[in-house]
């Protein structure tokens, strides 16, 4: 088994606006980007799994032959810089990803 | 190397973050090649409510004043117009009004007099309450509908203009524009959309050199980019000869701080990617076709509205106690309960809020956090808001002394829990906003948006 990390060039996630926390995964090539699509681990349902989110809370999970990328986006609870926030640039929630099983 | 400029094309270089510092031969050499358009984003929500609550710029004014100068200088040498939005950070009046300061006396050190429009896209509270009450106002990104006391109680709020507020200005001819909030790709593609080139690949490509370097390889940012607009195609080159493009460079990104990379909605209408084509037409260069355009029914601009939410104080310490670590959620659900009980009839509970961030065990995530085996020590920042800068301070006190000393099962050191770094513990950490408008307004006119001004 690989985990994400093991398999993609890009891991990172970032604010798309105060509300929305944007993640994508970037492959290096489309060989590693279909390897990944065809083993189904890296889905909606795991990502909803490992952030403890509910699939109304999930937006966009999708595959992106184009960019050989994955991307999906997260609600926030509270905005960003806002009150009970922790993370005003969104840009350290990605580390959950990097040990998702990717490759069987 | 760069290609030298053709007939018939656009040559756009861009700025991602005015004040962030950019590699200034990158400037020259594309000067020296021709160009067009020099665009400078000075704007972004990232760095939180602050800087529009507040009016205060987030880039400190030694830098701004270092970019400025420098990108003022090669648009007298080359003869071509500067274009800076989202002035300040945030785009409000303030903001604005602080980079014309700056630009003052930067032309003055230059000793250069230029023609200077302003386009302010603040908007007077009684502007957004009227939208709202003839149901022009559509929700967003934050699912909740906008209330009239949303608006009241926001201390700025902002339009990210679209390209067409850029026009009048534009028309007459000016060497220099600044901005208010700006929607990042009407920087770079009001003047070759005011000229006539395709719309949906002048606004992809606006879209692709709006943070600069980010777009070319390696990915460290602090450059500039250049972006080819041509009739049918345009092409994106770093300026930089260490620097190049990929078709993956440049597909990616559409990817950087939207939710849909091949639709990108924006005032009057979505970008459509689903039948662009990347191409690398040298080691360097990628040329992209095929980017479409359909306009929207109605032209909508995004607002930005933020709050004062308080006044902050907070305290940092960090426990070393397996059993403290063992029991932090009860000793925070104790400590809420006991400061609470502590000040009745001196501070009503509902006068602050008490947030703690708890590094080691789940301070960067949250309830996104699935790693649940908490570190030897955990870090502890008590954040407290007030809506006294005295509230704060005064519950932030007690929250400290509270923690230091407060029970939990199996505790043996009972002469304190926490290492505080600092003497005094706590920080005043002045205002707190929020943002409370993020919604999407109609508007009738899009190029009289704005509030055309010229700086005497």
């Amino acid at each position: 088994m690989k985990v994400l990390s093991e398999v993609a060039e890009v891991i990172r996630s970032k604010n798309a606006g105060p509300f929305v926390v944007t993640f994508d995964i970037f492959f290096k090539d489309r060989a590693d980007f279909e390897a990944v699509q065809a083993a189904g681990l890296l889905t909606r349902q795991a990502v909803c799994e490992r952030y403890n989110v509910g699939d109304n809370e999930l937006l966009g999970f999708e595959y992106y032959p184009f960019a050989n990328a994955v991307k999906f986006s997260i609600q926030r609870s509270v905005s960003a810089g806002g009150p009970r926030d922790a993370d005003a640039y969104g840009a350290q929630q990605h580390a959950p990803l990097l040990d998702m099983p990717a490759l069987r | 190397m760069i290609e030298r400029k053709q007939d018939g094309e656009f040559v756009v270089i861009s700025n991602g973050m005015l004040g962030y510092g950019f590699r200034e031969q990158s400037l020259w050499d594309a000067v020296e090649a021709g160009i067009d358009l020099i665009a400078a984003d000075a704007g972004s929500s990232d760095p939180g409510p602050y800087y529009l609550g507040s009016g205060m710029p987030f880039v400190s004014e030694a830098m701004t004043k270092r970019d400025l100068k420098l990108l003022v200088k090669a648009g007298y040498d080359a003869g071509v117009p500067l274009i800076v939005g989202s002035a300040g950070g945030a785009g409000g009046d303030a903001q604005v009004d602080g980079l014309l300061r700056i630009l003052k006396d930067v032309m003055a050190e230059l000793d250069i007099t230029r023609k200077v429009a302003v386009v302010r896209t603040e908007l007077d509270r009684a502007v957004v309450q009227d939208a709202l009450a003839n149901q022009r106002i559509q929700t967003f990104e934050t699912n909740a509908p906008l209330s009239p006391d949303d608006i009241d109680s926001a201390s700025h709020i902002v339009a990210q203009m679209g390209c067409e507020a850029y026009w009048p200005a534009l028309r007459e001819k000016p060497d220099i524009i600044i901005g208010g909030r700006a929607w990042d790709v009407a920087n770079i593609a009001a003047l070759p959309l005011l000229r006539g080139y395709d719309r949906g690949l002048t606004l992809h490509m606006g879209k692709i050199v709006e943070c600069g370097s980010l777009a070319s390889r390696p990915t460290a940012g602090g450059d500039l980019i250049i972006g080819r607009m041509r009739d049918d195609h345009f092409i994106v080159e770093p300026p930089n000869p260490d620097r190049f493009c990929t078709v993956q460079s440049v597909a990616a990104h559409t990817f950087y701080e939207k939710t849909d990379p091949l639709m990108l909605a924006g005032p009057g209408g979505t970008v459509d990617l689903r039948r662009t084509e990347f191409e690398q037409i040298d080691p360097r260069r990628v040329k992209v076709t095929g980017s479409a355009f359909h306009a929207a029914e109605r032209y909508t601009v995004k607002l930005e509205g933020a709050r004062l939410a308080g006044y902050r104080a907070i305290t940092i310490g960090g426990a070393r106690d397996p059993n403290f670590i063992a029991h932090i959620d009860q000793i925070q659900a104790d400590l809420t309960a006991k400061i609470k009980e502590t000040q009745k009839g001196i501070v009503d509970p509902n006068a602050y809020s008490i947030t703690f961030h708890r590094y080691g065990i789940d301070g960067v995530m949250g309830k996104w956090e699935p790693v649940k085996t908490p570190a030897h020590e955990v870090g502890l920042l008590i954040d407290v808001i007030g809506e006294t800068p005295e509230i704060a301070a005064s519950v932030c006190g007690l929250a400290r002394s509270s923690v230091l000393h407060v029970g939990f099962p199996g505790r043996v050191a009972t002469a304190g829990n926490i290492a505080f770094p600092f003497s005094p513990a706590e920080i005043s950490a002045g205002p707190v906003y929020e943002f409370n408008i993020y919604h999407l307004m109609e508007i009738d006119d899009p190029e009289h948006f704005g509030r055309l001004e010229w700086m005497q």
